[in-house]
């Protein structure tokens, strides 16, 4: 039975927005399908030995947490993600975590905190919170699809040009509420500011960070289609919502 | 006044809700000052009740301690309780004859601040701070830091009832680390917790808020944890721990959804009550009724029998005959809410019937990711059939295929009356069918029961308080 492995990036401090929906819903496609998700955390302190993960795993905490977070990546994890990420281990960071995976994050205060330069990109508080259901239209893998989630954050992400932006926003702000871009990805890593969790109503986007896994997993098994009707269901519902309240 | 009375009764007589707010919004609008005025006129003041978790319910306890202490009690009606609300009950108490001569106020944990620096409360009971809703609330930190900022500009004329096992709000009024005692010239403090080991988690649920030590930082252990996580903490670290609290529940027994025993012991003696409200949380609340009545002077022995009159806030436990089922609502519209009631349907016996509702109407909150940091799971093996509604019934319905279920329990019917129907009709004869709705979707599915004739209309239910013109 195929294997991935998930490197869980700080489950205690980095879960804010319901970050272990995006673990159960990784879990769940793999074991629907006859293979197996097997999930390591990976807290403070703790090295990232070569090759031991498939994919990683990076979600949002309270901004206390976070401090203690952009810290340890620095000095423990960062350069083994680099590695991971150069040999197409697939990286997904939401909210926080896309924010310590890009250059840094400057504070309302001034204050920096460095990130480790997974995402070309640059984080600057802005003076409101962008909050509210949101619709993007994702790309990956050539193919373009719809993408929803709910956004909450106060920081304003641009894009260098070492990454494109995940998706164009739809209903929403996305990634600084002016550009029209959401997220970012670079490689086989994604950033992306839509929680809700992410995944259970975009099993698409699952799938294709689940087919990147495998591939790292050394399967080359496409994955079987599974009956995504509640999934579509919730999807179109959460788009109907972000017209609505704009 | 009279314009904001009028306001009032023409929000009531356009079917706008009770019109529990409108009349307070417009005095406001008037006289910005009047609250504070009004506050000011009663003569034993006011008790403020706050938190995350439970503010209705220990309000409604506290109201009928308060009345067996023959008080005339004005107070706010469940949910109108932002400044607005408040000011509204002020405004209809200043009207009453004979006056009110205490104020009995639930307050909203994001309006508090401003509330209690207008109304200068002689008692002011906290009881804790859980994730709510993000998105309308901020992280919790930012919540906490407007407590903090409050409790420091409270003086000596206050009484501070506070959670001894709750460690934030704790070390918020400026007790539980090492060597802190308080300000001098600050509010006197007064502890709660419960001690009933009987109940302890095996480990603090997903959705476990306090897991750091707010006196250095380091990692917060639980022995055990009761509640969330809350219970008798312990700092890894610097020695911080929760200390013995003034007023203690030694023992508390669940009676399944019929409600609680508790014995409480309290500086004035012992307490005893059975209240019909269930669940772990009603006893922390009931705990915190028991310290507030106290601190507002009521007799130590009238206490017990007042909790064992007090009723379920409207939702809160309520029970509702339909169809020769028994629907029981139990409002479950956060994490650490949710994960109460949850526990305390697991209570009952057998197989269970359920209707959950999800909606994500700004009482809400539009965020309906929440649901993840529920530990749903316990329930799983439990389920005859679940029925899933509201808004965003489809979420809700891929939280519990993501957890498990088997799709065969599970019917999602997005709206509520039809869902009401056909979680009945799924029900033998004589079952209980446990609703768990979010606040606005408990809202709709008690007019749907009204409606029939199963329950009263809530501005109706004024059983504490003064009804005003209702």
């Amino acid at each position: 039975m195929s294997v991935v492995r998930l490197g869980h990036l700080y489950p205690r401090q980095m879960n804010i927005y319901a970050d272990r929906g995006n673990i159960a819903v990784l879990a769940r496609r793999l074991e629907w399908r006859g293979l197996r998700l097997d999930v390591e955390s990976l807290e403070t302190g703790d090295a990232i030995a070569p090759g031991r993960f498939d994919m990683f795993y990076l979600g949002g905490g309270q901004d206390r947490d976070q401090e203690v977070v952009a810290e340890d990546l620095a000095a423990h994890k960062a350069e083994g993600l680099h590695r991971a990420a150069q040999e197409g281990a697939p990286i997904l960071c939401v909210c926080g975590g896309y924010q310590l995976a890009g250059a840094g994050y400057t504070g309302q205060d001034g204050g920096r905190m460095p990130g480790i330069g997974l995402l070309d990109v640059d984080t600057v508080a802005g003076p409101t919170r962008l909050i509210g259901d949101i619709v993007i239209d994702a790309e990956l893998d050539g193919e373009r699809r719809r993408v929803v989630g709910f956004e909450n954050h106060a920081g304003r992400t641009r894009l260098g040009p070492g990454a494109r932006a995940l998706g164009q926003v739809v209903a929403g702000h996305g990634n600084n509420g002016e550009d029209g871009g959401e997220g970012a990805i670079s490689g086989r890593v994604i950033g992306t500011y839509l929680h809700g969790p992410l995944l259970p109503k975009n099993p698409w986007l699952a799938d294709v960070v689940l087919g990147w896994a495998l591939e790292h997993a050394g399967s080359a098994q496409p994955l079987a289609q599974l009956d995504d009707q509640l999934e579509t269901a919730a999807r179109e519902r959460a788009t109907e919502r972000a017209g609505k309240r704009r | 006044m009279t314009i904001a009375r009028t306001a009032g009764r023409l929000s009531r007589a356009l079917g706008r809700g009770g019109g529990t707010s409108v009349p307070g919004a417009v005095l406001l609008r008037l006289d910005e000052t009047a609250p504070d005025r009004l506050a000011r006129r009663l003569p034993d003041g006011v008790v403020a009740v706050s938190a995350t978790n439970g503010k209705t319910t220990t309000a409604r306890m506290l109201g009928a301690c308060l009345a067996a202490a023959d008080r005339r009690v004005v107070a706010n009606r469940a949910g109108a309780n932002l400044l607005s609300g408040v000011t509204t009950a002020l405004l209809e108490g200043s009207a009453a004859s004979p006056r009110p001569d205490i104020g009995l106020f639930e307050v909203d944990e994001a309006a508090l601040p401003e509330v209690a620096t207008r109304l200068s409360p002689r008692v002011l009971v906290l009881m804790n701070l859980f994730r709510d809703q993000l998105d309308r609330y901020g992280e919790l930190e930012c919540l906490a830091s407007l407590w903090h900022e409050m409790i420091e500009g409270l003086g000596p004329d206050t009484t501070l009832v506070v959670n001894a096992d709750d460690h934030a709000v704790l070390t918020l009024a400026g007790l539980g680390c090492p060597g802190a005692e308080g300000r001098p010239d600050g509010p006197r403090v007064v502890t709660f917790g419960v001690d009933d080991t009987s109940h302890a988690l095996a480990e603090p649920p997903h959705a476990a808020d306090a897991t750091r030590c707010r006196c250095c930082g380091a990692e917060l252990r639980h022995e055990p944890a009761l509640l969330g996580h809350m219970g008798r903490w312990r700092c890894s670290s610097c020695g911080a721990v929760r200390p013995e609290p003034d007023v203690v529940a030694r023992s508390v027994a669940l009676d399944g959804v019929a409600g609680i025993e508790l014995s409480v012991d309290t500086p004035a003696g012992r307490v005893d009550a059975s209240i019909p409200i269930p669940g772990l949380h009603n006893a922390y609340n009931a705990t915190a009724a028991i310290a507030g009545a106290l601190a507002a002077g009521v007799p130590s022995e009238l206490i017990g029998p007042a909790l064992g009159t007090s009723v379920a806030a409207f939702g809160r436990g309520e029970q509702a005959a339909l169809s020769g089922r028994q629907l029981v609502l139990l409002l479950a519209k956060n994490p650490a809410g949710a994960n109460e009631t949850v526990r305390t349907v697991l209570l009952e016996p057998g197989r269970l019937h359920v209707l959950v509702a999800l909606n994500d109407r700004t009482a809400d909150g539009h965020d309906v990711s929440w649901i993840w940091d529920v530990d749903y799971e316990p329930l799983l093996e439990r389920i005859e059939r679940l029925t899933i509604c509201g808004d965003r019934a489809h979420d809700m319905a891929l939280r519990f295929r993501y957890a498990g279920l088997d799709p065969e329990r599970m019917h999602v019917v997005p709206d509520l009356a039809p869902a009401i129907d056909a979680a009945v009709a799924g029900a033998p004869e004589g079952a209980r069918v446990y609703v768990l709705p979010t606040y606005t979707a408990m809202l709709g599915i008690r007019e749907v029961l009204v409606d029939r004739g199963a329950v009263e209309a809530f501005w109706r239910d004024g059983a504490d308080g003064l009804d005003g013109d209702g």
